[in-house]
Order: structure tokens, then sequence, then C-alpha cells
């Protein structure tokens, strides 16, 4: 028998990992740092029209995208005269399991048939969960999902509650684990024990399906309004959702449409902590997720990950806890759409960018989530005062404290998001590479580094060299 | 009336400890390195009776078969819509005035 201690099961995490999704890493290798990241998308990846087949076969995409009229008068109203753009939502919620995760599930799922797996296996506490539990039903795949899910109390955050009921609804077996980053190993333990396909979030699979998010809700833009969108609002997470966005938008010709991330501000709370983990309302899209896949994007379940936030990010935009379950309640008031979470983080930080943007500017939220039980703000808010938040109106700006206080605007002027400005996050990952006791950097680094940062290699240099200078 | 033993067959929980303190991963946060990592899962119960507490083997539908500890018999869904929670309220009247006024606006 195979030794499962958790040093053991880590140093044998590249073959499993080989063994479960199908794809040779090191073909793509070119240093430690460097690999060839869009020969890997187009040879493993699939076209967009194949994409776009398979999402059909199982009745992914092609959401509306709709118009969001009543909030746009809104934000006028709160804006300078001639400012405040016009805001549309793409429903993403209308997807079979209720999120647009059913677009990277789906990709995943029909390669695992296609290469004759008899199951899936996904590590998420998402939405991902239930859409890959959905999608494997659909192809007759067993399913696996694995969640953080409760504390030392044994205590389940309630979101991640109602996202295991969904994988179990879908027939998925869910693990649920107490809070730790030893997910992983289990997660692998699992891989090994079953021989099921790794339906990771962070393969080429897993981006493909959202290109056809991008494409798509280009060509809606351009009928409804003649143009595309100046800017698209993206909730980030682990990068994914962004990166398939921006890649779609650029298959479709939308060049100039800006990529905007959005994150929940979760700053102070450790996400590996037992004692912050149920301190927090935001499961995911949030900065525990969204700041370190930016900076260091391959510490994902897979050793190359084709999430690469930085190389498509425009902008990135922090907003808090209040001001999204504020958000949550207008969307519900004034639209009469009640979602989920994930959506509402984009739409807040949209909402206080159109109020900057002229009035025939067009910003797209690109995803609405499915809501209901655990999911709502008020079960989000009565677990967060069970657990001695404080809870109270006032300006997050000023007030925000994630796991102490959750601040709700009194009024929608005080919907302001704040902008991490991006050489920031191009600074931490390149101390995540000194980190990882890199001191020098060969041509081919500079050059990848480049692509994935956006940025010219002598300006690279520099801030690699006060990096190893300062720390 | 919660049945006190599960039998053969039957929908059940288990729990089991994964990693004691001394087994976690080296970059833990202290707080949580001072907890075992702990799991849970539910399946069909293989031995003929037990108790809560008892040692078990299920069956999970994914067609795995997993010892533990028996937790729960036929467990439900405890997350809920949660309580009223007056600032929530609080707001949505503010919504529906706001509505009411920036319509009115365009009447006038």
């Amino acid at each position: 028998m195979k030794d499962r201690s958790y040093r053991a099961v880590m140093a044998r995490r590249n073959e499993i990992m080989k063994a479960s999704v199908g794809i040779d890493y090191d073909r793509y290798r070119i240093t430690d740092i460097a690999f060839d990241y869009e020969r890997m998308m187009e040879e493993i990846g699939y076209t967009l029209e194949e994409v776009e087949k398979i999402q059909r076969e199982t009745g992914v995409g092609n959401t509306p995208l709709i118009e969001l009229k009543n909030i746009t008068k809104l934000i006028r109203h709160i804006s300078a005269p001639g400012k405040g753009a016009r805001v549309f939502l793409k429903d993403e919620a209308a997807n079979p399991s209720g999120s647009f995760k059913d677009r990277r599930a789906s990709i995943s799922v029909h390669k695992a048939k296609e290469l004759g797996y008899k199951g899936v296996i996904a590590a998420t506490s998402g939405n991902y969960g239930a859409a890959v539990a959905s999608q494997a039903s659909k192809r007759g795949l067993k399913c696996i999902v694995v969640q953080e899910t409760f504390d030392s109390r044994g205590i389940g955050q309630p979101e991640i509650l109602e996202k295991g009921r969904a994988c179990e609804a879908y027939g998925a077996e869910v693990v649920q684990l107490s809070v730790g980053p030893e997910l992983f190993y289990y997660f692998l333990l699992l891989l090994e024990e079953t021989g099921f396909f790794n339906a990771s979030l962070y393969t080429p699979y897993g981006i493909a399906g959202v290109e056809t998010l991008g494409y798509e809700l280009s060509k809606q833009c351009r009928s409804i309004t003649g143009k595309d969108p100046d800017y698209v609002v993206v909730t980030h997470a682990g990068g994914g959702n962004l990166t398939g966005t921006a890649r779609g938008l650029r298959k479709a010709g939308a060049h100039d449409t800006k990529v905007v991330g959005a994150s929940v501000n979760l700053s102070g709370l450790h996400m590996a902590s037992d004692k912050d983990f149920n301190r927090k309302s935001f499961t995911t899209g949030h900065t525990g997720f969204g700041i370190p896949f930016a900076v260091y994007p391959d510490r994902s379940d897979v050793p190359r990950n084709a999430a690469r936030a930085l190389r498509y990010m425009d902008k990135y935009l922090l907003v808090s806890q209040g001001e999204v379950f504020y958000v949550t309640e207008m969307i519900a008031r004034r639209e009469g759409m009640q979602r989920g979470p994930a959506g509402n983080t984009s739409l807040t930080a949209a909402i206080s960018l159109a109020r900057e943007l002229p009035e025939d500017a067009i910003v797209v939220v690109q995803e609405t989530e499915y809501t209901g039980a655990g999911k709502l703000p008020s079960a989000q808010l009565s677990f967060a005062i069970e657990n001695g938040v404080e809870v109270l109106r006032g300006d997050p700006l000023a007030l925000d404290k994630p796991g102490k206080r959750i601040v709700i605007p009194e009024k929608p002027e005080q919907i302001r998001a704040r902008e991490l400005p991006l050489d920031k996050l191009r600074k931490s990952y390149l101390k995540e590479l000194a980190k990882r006791g890199h001191r020098e950097l060969t041509a081919e680094d500079l050059e990848f580094i480049s692509a994935d940062l956006r940025l010219r290699e002598d300006k690279i240099m520099e801030m690699f060299k006060e990096v190893l200078k300062n720390g | 009336m919660i049945a006190l033993k599960a039998k053969k067959g039957q929908w059940v929980q288990i729990h089991k400890v994964v990693l004691n303190p001394e087994e976690r991963a080296p970059q833990v946060p202290e707080d949580t390195k001072l907890v075992p990592l702990v799991m849970r899962v539910k399946g069909y119960l293989i031995d003929e009776e037990a108790s809560v507490g008892d040692l078990v083997s299920i069956e999970t539908v994914a067609g795995r078969k997993v010892v533990g500890r028996l937790i729960a018999i036929e467990p439900t869904y405890t997350h809920n819509f949660g309580k009223h929670v007056p600032v929530l309220a609080e707001i949505d009247r503010e919504f529906s005035q706001l509505a009411d006024s920036l319509n009115e606006g365009e009447e006038k």
C-alpha cells in the first residue's frame, strides 16, 4: 500500500496529476518559470466553434444580456450631469445548474468522457461543484466534489452548505472537509483511489469553456446597442472567469473593450485560519483568492495554470461585503431579479465605475448566479451576527473591517469601489518568484513574464532588482 | 422522533480524522494547527445495524467504500434563509421610496 502521509502524497502530486488530467505539461515547459501558454491553449483547448457545439449538447450558454434600466436611472440620478453609463447584465443564472461555471464544467466533463474516465472529481467550495455534478449527470459519469465546508466546531458556512446540497441534488458524492490547505492533499488521495478525471478549474478546458461567454456578450451587445461594451466587469477569484471572458472578447474582435476585475475586499482575514473561516460572508470572488491567484497563478491544482488574470486585466476594483449586500437588495427591488452573490460583486464595482463614465458608455456585468437558502443576504448576515460580526449602516469606505464589521451603505452614493493598482500586483508577482528562490531571470523568463504581466522587459528587470534588494 | 439505530442500506453521515494536529501541513496557521483535519461524507450504511458514534462502513453515491464514525442517521440540510435582518428591511424600504421619487421626477 502506498504511503498516505501528507509529505508522501504531496511528493507524488505530479504523477497523480498527469494520470488524472490527461495533459503532459512537460511538453509546454520552457524554464521553471516560463512555458508556452498559447501553444498549450491551442493544442489542448478546443476552438470556439467546438466549445459552442459541446455546450449546446448539454444546454449550456446562450444566456440573455439584460439592460438594467432602473439601475442605470439610479446611477444617473447620483452622478454628475452627463455621467452615468448604461449597465447590462449577462444572466448566467440561466445555465443548467445556475451559474457560468457550467461553461467550464461542460468542456472538462466532455473531455473526461471522451478519454474514457468513469468519473470526475473537482476540488471546489463554489458553484463549480454543482456545475460539474450537473454535467456529469448529463453525460453519465460519476462525480465527487471535495469542499472546505466547516470549522473545528463543525459549523459549516451557509453558502458552502447550499452549494454542497446542490451537488448532492445532481447526484454527486460530496466530501466535506474542515478548514485547511490540505484539502489538496485529500483531493490527490481521492484521485489516486478512484482513477477519476481531475475536472480542474485551471486546465485549458476550464478556460476554453468560458471563452463563449465573452464571445456571446460582445455579439449581443453589438446587436442591442450597435457597439461593443466599453467595459466588462468580471468577479475575480481564481482568474478563470476573467481569462476566459477576455479571450472570448478578443475572439469576437472586441479589442477596445476594457476588462475590469472585481473582488470583495477581505484583507486582514487569513484564508487558512480556522477562526477566520466563519467570519467572512463571501466564500469566493474575494481578495483571499483574487490576489494570490493573480500574483502566483501556478499555485493551483495543475502544474501550469491556464487562468492568468494579469495577462488580461485592465483594472482591478475592490468592493466591501456591505456594499455587495446593498446592491443585492437593489437588483431585487429595482430590477426584479434576485440573484446570488458572485455577480453582484461585479455589479457593485460596475455601479461605481458607471458613475464616472459618460451616458453613452456601456458597462457589462458578465455573470449572475442562482440564489436561495444559505446564499441570500439574510442568511449570510444572520450567520455573521451569530459569529460575532457587527452589522451597521454607514460609509463602507471609512468603516469597513472584514471579519469584525460589515458596513451597509446609507445611500447609493456610498457605493465606491477602490482601485488596487496593477503595478502593485505585478510587484507581488515578482516577489513570489523571489520567494521561490529565483534570483536571475533568463531571456525566456523575461519574455514569458512580460506577456504574463503586460509589462516591458526593462521595467520588469527594474522591478525585480528592487524586489531582490528590498524584499 | 430521531432513530437511535441505523439499519443496513440507510442514508447516513460519517466523519473521520484525516490528519491529526501534528500531521498537518507546515504552512498552516497556528490556530488551524491546533485542530485536526476532519472529513464528513454521506452514503448508504453497509453494516447490519449501527448507533451514532460507532465505527461503520458506508457506500457513497460514487461507489466508494469509506470507514468512519457514524454522526447522523438520515441527515437533513440545516442551512436556511436566515432570520429577519432589520437592516435589510430598512434598505428595501429605502429602495422602494427611491423608486417612487425617481418615477415622480420623470412624470413631471
